[in-house]
């Protein structure tokens, strides 16, 4: 599986991991290509339905970031979508799909080093897991 | 019969077997108008659950291992076997159960386990006066249950979920305010909201709102947005872990009615 290149969607909250992701870009960090980010206005608009279908479709893994604890832009969906995520992961865990394949993470828009290495890990993690086993689709 | 002589069918019961298959064809090419009738039909129902396992896992348990089956030859149904007479044969049984619009094509769907009678007298009066919706209505309100429930919600934060053994005395309003999963907020109303009318939460027979693409999703989104909101900014992340893990059997609560219709429809069995 050396050569097995997971597809990994981001949903990225527009007030915190977006400029995060973004400062890793202006201060030219490396990390893999496998990541597309889409920007949402908060990690708490990621509905557990994005998440599903993403899988569903193929994605090998998904990430969701948001702010820190208490520095949502709203307030507090950064704490629903901490526990949307988590009830998300036990449901797959039961269907036999890695819960690992969904990842929540918490990064400022200072933090463009712990994006890139989150999807660095993130990437190598789903490098060993080899592709999602819904993609030949789920029959 | 000619093709096209029965002028509605309601068909009831999910797809799992060739026979049955076989039947929701004909009787699509037999019938003007095919109603999916029932949760089996509309979104797999309580049968559909089977594809948290496959055949042989279904075989095993129901032919084998169950305590008290007695098969020490260990027989399981064969689509055919030799006999001296000739062959015979079984309906195949499939791995996957579908629902009926995943085999042929649905005019028109009737959610509820069972279907309530007013929504039966309101398909059969639409089919009567020729008022019928459009092509691959579902055949209840848009609205969900909640908006038929007689409990309004008020306090919009949980801080335990609870099955319903669990609560000692159940009070006389919002279900899911006392932390018992009712999935009326995920779930097509129609029904007359009549299991919390009688103390019972909802269980999410009458299917997925509409415009929502997967029940069980939207029901993770409404537990997520009222389960311990108190000092949610001082929880640790283990304390979060210890209320998500009061939601018991989550796949099992979630989609009771609704596995084979779900984003993800079945268990990976490898």
């Amino acid at each position: 599986m050396s050569d097995f290149e997971p597809s990994v969607v981001a949903f990225l909250c527009n007030w915190c991991s977006y400029a995060g992701a973004d400062l890793a870009g202006t201060s030219r960090l490396k990390y893999p290509a496998n990541v597309r980010s889409i920007r949402v206005m908060c990690s708490g608009r990621v509905d557990p339905v994005f998440v599903m279908e993403a899988l569903k479709d193929g994605i090998d893994g998904v990430l969701v970031a948001g702010c820190h604890p208490g520095d949502c832009h709203y307030q507090s969906g950064n704490y629903k979508t901490n526990r949307k995520i988590k009830l998300v992961k036990r449901l797959l865990s039961d269907l036999n799909v890695d819960p690992e394949r969904v990842r929540f993470e918490y990064i400022s828009a200072s933090e463009g080093q712990k994006f890139a290495d989150t999807v660095t890990d993130f990437v190598g993690q789903l490098k060993e897991m080899g592709p999602n086993p819904l993609k030949e689709g789920c029959k | 019969m000619d093709d096209g002589h029965i002028d509605v069918c309601f068909f009831n019961g999910a797809i799992r077997n060739s026979e049955q298959r076989e039947m929701a064809h004909l009787l699509r090419r037999k019938s003007k108008v095919l109603v999916a009738f029932g949760s089996c039909a509309v979104t797999g129902g309580i049968p559909g659950l089977a594809n948290m396992s496959d055949r042989k896992g279904v075989f095993e348990t129901v032919y084998l291992d169950n305590e008290s089956t007695e098969n020490p030859e260990g027989i399981v149904p064969q689509p055919s076997s030799e006999v001296k007479e000739g062959t015979l044969t079984l309906p195949e049984f499939y791995d996957t159960v579908d629902t009926l619009d995943q085999t042929v094509e649905v005019d028109y769907y009737l959610p509820g386990c069972p279907p309530s009678t007013d929504l039966i007298l309101n398909a059969v009066t639409a089919i009567i006066k020729g008022e019928l919706p459009p092509k691959g209505s579902v055949i209840a309100p848009d609205k969900s249950v909640c908006d038929e429930c007689r409990f309004e919600r008020s306090e919009k934060s949980i801080t335990a979920v609870k099955r319903i053994y669990e609560v000692e005395k159940i009070e006389d309003r919002c279900l899911l305010e006392q932390g018992i999963i009712c999935l009326g907020p995920a779930t097509r109303g129609g029904c007359g909201a009549v299991c919390p009318n009688a103390n019972m939460p909802c269980t999410g027979c009458g299917g997925p709102t509409p415009n929502s693409l997967d029940q069980g999703g939207k029901m993770i989104s409404a537990l997520a947005s009222i389960l311990g909101l108190e000092g949610e900014d001082k929880m640790t992340d283990e304390e979060v872990d210890a209320l998500i893990d009061q939601v018991a059997d989550p796949l099992g609560t979630l989609y009771k009615y609704g596995l084979p219709a779900a984003l993800i429809k079945r268990r990976v069995m490898k």
